[in-house]
């Protein structure tokens, strides 16, 4: 009895080293109880993460991660933040996995495997930044519905595949084509199959941009399953959601898509502006379409302590949904006084661009610094929360990070 | 210069007494290690060790949490995790902070497009709950920079 009891108990205690914590009365657990935490599986294994990445949500899981871990120039799968609105489909045959291009403006219905785009399209690849339409909502002031973003939900990865527009172009598209909608395999939360978790979509003019892939790369590999293995639309620049993962089928409609998430308050924002709070109708509300210019320090983390003939380099990531960035500054008097940064360009269309600057501290004391794009069509980053909205999106603010100088 | 058999006797002597220190700082070594592993409780000395049998269910509370999900307790938490942990995590729930107003706009949403069920009396206590233990914090139009762990920054 007591050794069983013992074994039982060590076994535990070592299950407890897996979880991270102690299990406290590991030797009481009745028989057959599974501990909670064990019967999701950790997240960090199972999506190959980071140990830093920040679980918001475990069902669905919803990850991100923090401004220093996307030090990359290209995010790798590690750093990647994770959006789902439904489960993750379970039991992907790549081999046997079709996409069919169907709806109101085809010529004609078409199915393609993967072998299919492989071997019919030419192949192309793009560094393209995805951000999630709400990154940065916790900062909304009335707090705005829905998993509470902070400043991790952004990536640049490589993304491989082939144009949307040469598989539309193969198919024959119609006149009265207006907008493009995904179909996917991910399941609704509440386990109806009749409802689609998701399913959004873009209008033509973003469909067929050179850079609008029908993806079965990241990052020189297969597409990660949490990142939409076997394909992915990816339509960079605009809310990570348009980028529809483990997609099955694409339907060319006369209409304004009208799937899940394409209506009401979802990826949504009022046309015109509204005070904190306020309630809007739907049909006051529009598509977001092309994110806001928006940037991060990635190096140094935040709350760097230097000495002050320390040198001191910055260095982050700028973005601007479709335009580019033509100017990036920082500030270390709160907006005082903004001096300029190195800029690069970016790698292609629709790539967020690195810069760097070496900084120098007039005199010891806390400091912070605030880093401020400006894009191509002459819009900044504002220093407080720009217009709210119902669910919190398009949050540009500067980033900023806390320094004292010794 | 050679040792007499005397001074070998007594360098053999603090030799062995060498080699029982060593084996005694092993044996408490592996001792320790064994706690920190297996029992760092070291519950294996106290007395109830085989008849305390509390088991641990999904609704059992501790510090004013209810454990499985996170909840903080108070009046209506059972309602709460019966009725909106079914779908989705406890972790949607605890981040978002909405009055009323809001809630119930969102509960309509739920029923109108997720499967959720109506609540009848329960959605009061619900929305209560939710209210009453994760109010809406008034942030201003951007807050302060908060939590800065600070660490030396090395070149």
């Amino acid at each position: 009895m007591k050794r069983r009891n013992f074994i039982k108990k060590a076994t535990l205690s070592s299950l407890a080293t897996i979880i991270g914590v102690d299990i406290v009365f590991g030797a009481n657990l009745v028989e057959g109880y599974q501990p909670l935490a064990l019967q999701q599986p950790d997240p960090f294994k199972l999506f190959k993460l980071d140990n830093e990445m920040v679980v918001l949500n475990d069902k669905p899981w919803n990850i991100e991660a923090k401004a220093h871990l996307l030090d990359d120039n290209i995010t790798p799968n590690s750093k990647m933040f994770i959006r789902n609105n439904g489960k993750i489909p379970v039991d992907i045959d790549a081999k046997s996995w079709t996409l069919t291009i169907d709806g109101e403006s085809v010529k004609e219905k078409k199915t393609f495997t993967i072998n299919d785009l492989k071997t019919t399209f030419k192949q192309h690849t793009y560094q393209l930044t995805l951000e999630c339409g709400g990154n940065g909502r916790s900062e909304f002031n009335p707090p705005a519905k829905g998993n509470q973003w902070t400043i991790g939900a952004v990536s640049c990865a490589t993304w491989t595949g082939v144009r949307l527009k040469d598989v539309l172009a193969a198919v024959g598209v119609k006149n009265d084509a207006v907008y493009i909608g995904y179909h996917a395999a991910d399941t609704h939360l509440s386990g109806d199959p009749s409802k689609e978790p998701i399913s959004r979509g873009a209008p033509m003019h973003k469909a067929i941009q050179d850079e609008t892939l029908i993806a079965y790369k990241m990052n020189g590999k297969n597409i990660p399953l949490a990142h939409g293995f076997p394909l992915r639309l990816v339509a960079g620049g605009w809310p990570a959601s348009v980028s529809g993962k483990w997609i099955n089928r694409i339907s060319v409609r006369n209409i304004e898509h009208d799937g899940t998430k394409m209506k009401g308050t979802a990826y949504r924002v009022p046309k015109n502006p509204v005070a904190p709070g306020d309630k809007v109708k739907d049909e006051d509300m529009k598509i977001i379409e092309s994110m806001p210019v928006k940037s991060l320090i990635t190096y140094p983390k935040s709350g760097a302590i230097v000495k002050k003939e320390q040198a001191f380099t910055i260095r982050g990531h700028a973005w601007a949904g479709e335009v580019e960035v033509s100017k990036m500054e920082y500030s270390i008097d709160f907006g005082g006084t903004w001096k300029p940064c190195n800029l690069e360009k970016p790698a292609n269309r629709l790539a967020w661009q690195h810069f760097s600057t070496e900084i120098q501290f007039p005199k010891p004391g806390y400091y912070e610094i605030w880093a401020r794009a400006t894009d191509s069509e002459g819009k900044s980053q504002p220093m407080l929360l720009p217009g709210w909205n119902p669910k919190g999106y398009l949050n540009n603010a500067c980033h900023r990070i806390a320094v004292k100088i010794k | 210069m050679k040792p007499t058999s005397n001074e070998y006797q007594k360098l053999l002597r603090k030799a062995e007494r060498l080699a029982y220190v060593a084996l005694c700082a092993l044996v408490v070594s592996l001792g320790l290690l064994y706690f920190r592993v297996y029992d760092p409780t070291f519950s294996l000395f106290k007395e109830n060790y085989n008849m305390a049998v509390a088991p641990i269910d999904e609704d059992k509370i501790e510090n004013g949490i209810h454990l499985s999900t996170g909840f903080i307790d108070a009046i209506g938490v059972m309602t709460v995790v019966n009725n909106c942990t079914n779908c989705h995590s406890s972790k949607l729930v605890i981040q978002n902070r909405m009055n009323a107003d809001r809630w119930n706009a969102t509960i309509k949403w739920m029923q109108e497009t997720q499967n959720l069920w109506p609540l009848g009396d329960n959605q009061k206590v619900i929305v209560d709950y939710l209210v009453k233990n994760y109010p809406p914090i008034d942030t201003g139009r951007r807050a302060g920079l908060t939590n800065v762990i600070w660490y030396d920054l090395k070149n």
